[in-house]
């Protein structure tokens, strides 16, 4: 058993600041030839301490031993990812460090000292049997910038192949990929499992633990709350054993009923900064009393929509979004105001942008000052401050937001917390249209049911909501109808209660005929 | 791989603070302030091979005045720290606005210069107007010198996103070689290449004594500006869209905020005040205009205003504390024979204490084997 052990972490304890403990006491191994999942919710501790065995961090207390050669556990200290990869271990960050404007075997030979001068054909050729080995696909003289997230992932993996790891770190892999390309990962995982590598999984999607791994070790609130076999757990024992109770997992739909027509969205067409077009000709209605999913791979046009029918994308000519006043049956066209047009006319529409504190909230400054950006107009010279305070405890009590006051800047905030800060404010404005980019992205298992409550709760007082997301699971099973984007454009729109993960799966990746023919 | 096991934990590791109570960042501050002390005091000494107290002393005696028996406290030396710390403060003030948006205004210089030529020009050619007159144009002038000057650098930032550092700069530059033209336009005498005391005998466009002391009404102008600054930013609805763009533009378009309007609003306003320090200068201290009127002080006025942390309250003892310094310096090299470059010398010295205490004051350090906190 003993020499079978690659690495192990022996009470590990890393605190940021005084109040903030990462990882407390945390002991735990990885085998050779295995692959081991690490679970736990967001903020759980799982990255930081595998950044601590790939050298970006340095324990506060607690020892890593690993066996190199064979010889039994001895004690290392990782002070630098360079140390890390000495030792054989790689970690495949979320966020990619690769330079967008080289090749994949420039960025392959970046930081090797080998020697002075690199011999470009000999890393190819290297890249490639490493590719051959695994059944990776990666084309050695393709520029970073024309890589799609699942190439640029291999990319990685490749990488820390190349330099010899035998502990592959993975930081939530799948969160970015597609179902297909899920698979395709998962193929070459075992295959590198096979080849005795050993594999660690950060993630929080209990399916994909269920189905690669062979141990499971989990982790709540910076502990260790133990490991199982993955043949002997299931989604509701993993699920407990993460969050530390009994949960519910299911997400009350109930039928739509008196829909009616909210917004009307004809020919759609935006072309970014970089000029290239980002939506294409996108056409849909959404209902009041409904929730329309809109499903896609990441950066296939899914901000310029939401943020072009909110007045903050430009938009070509021939594009119109109506939307249609609950009080009244006039139509009032969107595409040419400005975002403070649209709110002067008395639209309401309520959005919860994808980027939180760079777009939704201003993250220097209290919940109250943060709820003053929807009413500071109001007043004549000064901001009126007493509307919003009360606001702010109204939405800090009713969505339980844990802050020290409503004055601490909301950067200070855990992920969830802050989205209940903006989630309880877009709420609060009494939206006809609700619109929510990666609503419950980086939250907790309860905090994401708490926002698929409030979203049903919203869709039941007739409101027409917009759930843009990436969970295939949990759009199939929040929304009434799933509008798919494939690069641009619209691939389908489905009704979510018959159809299957896969037919999204195939339209996200897949232009279809008709779609391409229509525009 | 058998050398990094033998490694050992690394000497000295830095983590982020998430929060330091009042205390102790206030004592970190002092301490930084007591440190700076010492060493320039060791430096001296072994300059001069002086008691470093005796250099202190002469310091305080720099800004405040000789201790003598019959010392009273506003005398003519305290009146022209004074005098020096509103001008700093009017600055940084100015500065204050521009900074909380994140735009980097590091024109103040320029913007001073051509709120004095402004000054100036109105004390040369309008002398014969009522003095009330005289002076509401003066302080008309200098702000709408200011802003055009700030105007220019915002427009392009709206527009076309041009760097404003490099363009606030240049807009220096350009404002020095100004100053040069019209030092000679108005050269007296002619061939001193300066300009001289304006209105030496009729006093016409100088600040008025106020209770008998020349330098109040500096103070009374320099304060009505920072309480109004401190309220603008704070409670009006324009100082919290400035906190919002600042923090973040998209933030700010998302609640429909005009970025580009707020950025050039925001910038006359910081420019208009600049050129009014250049009318404080110019009226109310030196009455003449060289191309040394802003003498770096707008750039001086950058560390106020972010060591404040762009409270205009807090503005006024970081200014009385750099004029201080600049005195005691000027003092110490003139007393002890000494060049004007140990002043500046001093003055940096202890600067780098004062901003690198803020390091402490953002980070902590941990020592090998212990986890035992240092300041």
């Amino acid at each position: 058993m003993q020499n079978n052990i690659a690495v192990k972490m022996q009470n590990i304890t890393k605190t940021f600041g005084k109040k903030v403990i990462a990882n407390k006491n945390v002991t735990l191994h990885i085998e050779k030839g295995e692959i081991l999942s690490l679970l736990g919710e967001n903020g759980s501790g799982k990255t930081t301490l595998m950044n601590m065995l790939a050298g970006i961090y340095y324990p506060d207390s607690g020892s890593i031993f690993m066996d190199n050669d064979g010889e039994g556990l001895k004690e290392v200290s990782i002070r630098s990812p360079k140390d890390a990869y000495t030792l054989g271990i790689g970690m495949i960050h979320q966020h990619f460090k690769l330079v967008d404007v080289f090749t994949a075997t420039e960025n392959v030979a970046l930081g090797l000292d080998r020697s002075i001068a690199f011999n470009k054909k000999q890393i190819a050729t290297d890249i490639l049997a490493i590719c051959d080995k695994y059944g990776f696909k990666v084309d050695p003289d393709k520029k970073v910038y024309n890589m799609s997230v699942s190439e640029k992932q291999t990319l990685e993996i490749v990488k820390a192949l190349y330099r010899g790891a035998n502990i592959l770190i993975l930081d939530e892999p799948t969160a970015v990929l597609t179902p297909q390309e899920t698979d395709m990962l998962f193929d070459v995982m075992r295959n590198m499992k096979e080849d005795g590598k050993s594999i660690i999984i950060i993630t929080h999607k209990l399916n994909e633990v269920l189905a690669i791994s062979d141990r499971v070790s989990i982790l709540r609130k910076g502990e260790y709350v133990g490991t199982v076999d993955t043949a002997d757990a299931s989604v509701q024992s993993l699920t407990e054993m993460m969050v530390g109770q009994k949960v519910t997992l299911e997400i009350d739909r109930k039928e739509p009923h008196d829909k009616k027509e909210r917004l009307v969205v004809k020919d759609l067409t935006c072309v970014n900064k970089y000029g290239v077009t980002a939506l294409d000709n996108i056409s849909f209605t959404a209902y009041g009393g409904e929730i329309l999913g809109v499903a896609g791979i990441s950066g296939s046009g899914q901000k310029e929509l939401l943020e072009a029918i909110a007045g903050l994308h430009e938009t070509t000519e021939g594009s119109s979004v109506q939307y249609i006043a609950p009080d009244s049956d006039e139509k009032t066209e969107l595409i040419g105001k400005t975002a403070l047009q649209i709110k002067n006319m008395g639209v309401a529409l309520s959005f919860v942008p994808e980027d939180r504190l760079g777009m939704g909230l201003v993250g220097s400054m209290g919940m109250s000052d943060n709820m003053m950006l929807r009413s500071y107009r109001k007043g004549f010279i000064f901001t009126e401050r007493t509307g919003p305070k009360k606001l702010a405890n109204k939405v800090k009590e009713e969505l339980e937001v844990v802050t020290p006051s409503i004055q601490t800047p909301v950067r200070k905030l855990s992920g969830g917390n802050v989205q209940k800060v903006l989630v309880g404010r877009e709420i609060a404005a009494q939206p006809t249209v609700l619109m929510t980019a990666y609503a419950v992205r980086g939250l907790d298992v309860n905090t994401s049911y708490t926002i698929y409550g409030l979203l049903n709760e919203q869709k039941e007082k007739g409101v027409a909501v917009i759930y843009v997301g990436e969970d295939l699971d949990v759009l199939l099973a929040l929304s009434d109808r799933i509008l798919v984007l494939c690069d641009g454009k619209l691939n389908g729109i489905v009704d979510a209660r018959t159809t299957t993960k896969e037919e999204i799966g195939l339209l996200m990746t897949h232009i279809r005929e008709e779609a391409q023919n229509n525009g | 791989m058998a050398n990094v096991a033998t490694h050992k934990e690394p000497l000295v590791r830095i983590a982020k603070r998430d929060s330091i109570p009042f205390w102790k960042s206030t004592i970190v501050r002092l301490i930084s302030i007591v440190l700076a002390l010492i060493v320039c005091g060791g430096i001296i000494y072994l300059l001069v091979k002086v008691n470093p107290l005796e250099v202190y002393k002469s310091m305080v005696e720099g800004a405040f005045g000789s201790f003598s028996k019959d010392y009273k406290f506003f005398n003519r030396r305290t009146w022209i720290t004074i005098r020096d710390t509103m001008m700093l403060l009017c600055i940084a003030v100015g500065l204050a606005p521009a900074f909380k948006m994140r735009f980097w205004n590091i024109g103040a210089e320029g913007q001073i210069l051509v709120g004095g030529i402004a000054t100036a020009a109105c004390m040369i050619y309008l002398k014969d107007l009522p003095p009330v007159v005289l002076f509401i144009c003066m302080v008309v002038t200098s702000l709408l010198a200011g802003a055009i000057w700030s105007f220019l650098p915002a427009l392009f930032k709206a527009k076309w996103n041009t760097n404003e550092t490099l363009f606030t700069l240049m807009m220096n530059y350009v404002a020095i070689q100004l100053t040069s033209f019209f030092v000679a336009l108005w050269e007296n005498p002619y061939g001193s290449n300066t300009v001289g005391v304006i209105n030496p005998t009729g006093h016409e466009g100088w600040f008025p004594s106020v209770f008998g002391q020349d330098y109040l009404l500096n103070v009374i102008v320099v304060m009505i500006v920072t309480v109004g600054m401190f309220i603008y930013l704070k409670y009006s609805k324009q100082g919290y869209e400035i906190a919002v763009v600042g923090d973040s533009e998209n933030t700010a378009r998302y609640a429909g905020i005009n970025v580009k309007k707020v950025i050039i609003r925001t910038m006359l306003i910081s420019g208009a005040i600049c050129g009014l320090s250049g009318f404080v200068a110019v009226s109310g201290a030196s009455h003449t205009i060289s191309i040394s009127t802003a003498g770096g002080k707008g750039f001086t006025a950058i560390i106020v205003a972010w060591l404040a942390k762009f409270n205009t309250f807090t503005m006024i003892l970081i200014s009385m504390l750099l004029v201080f310094l600049d005195k005691g310096a000027i003092e110490i090299a003139s007393k002890y024979d000494l060049n004007d470059y140990v002043a500046s010398m001093i003055t940096g010295i202890i600067l780098f204490f004062i901003l690198g205490s803020e390091f402490f004051i953002n980070y902590r350090m941990i020592f090998r084997h212990k986890n035992k906190e240092v300041q």
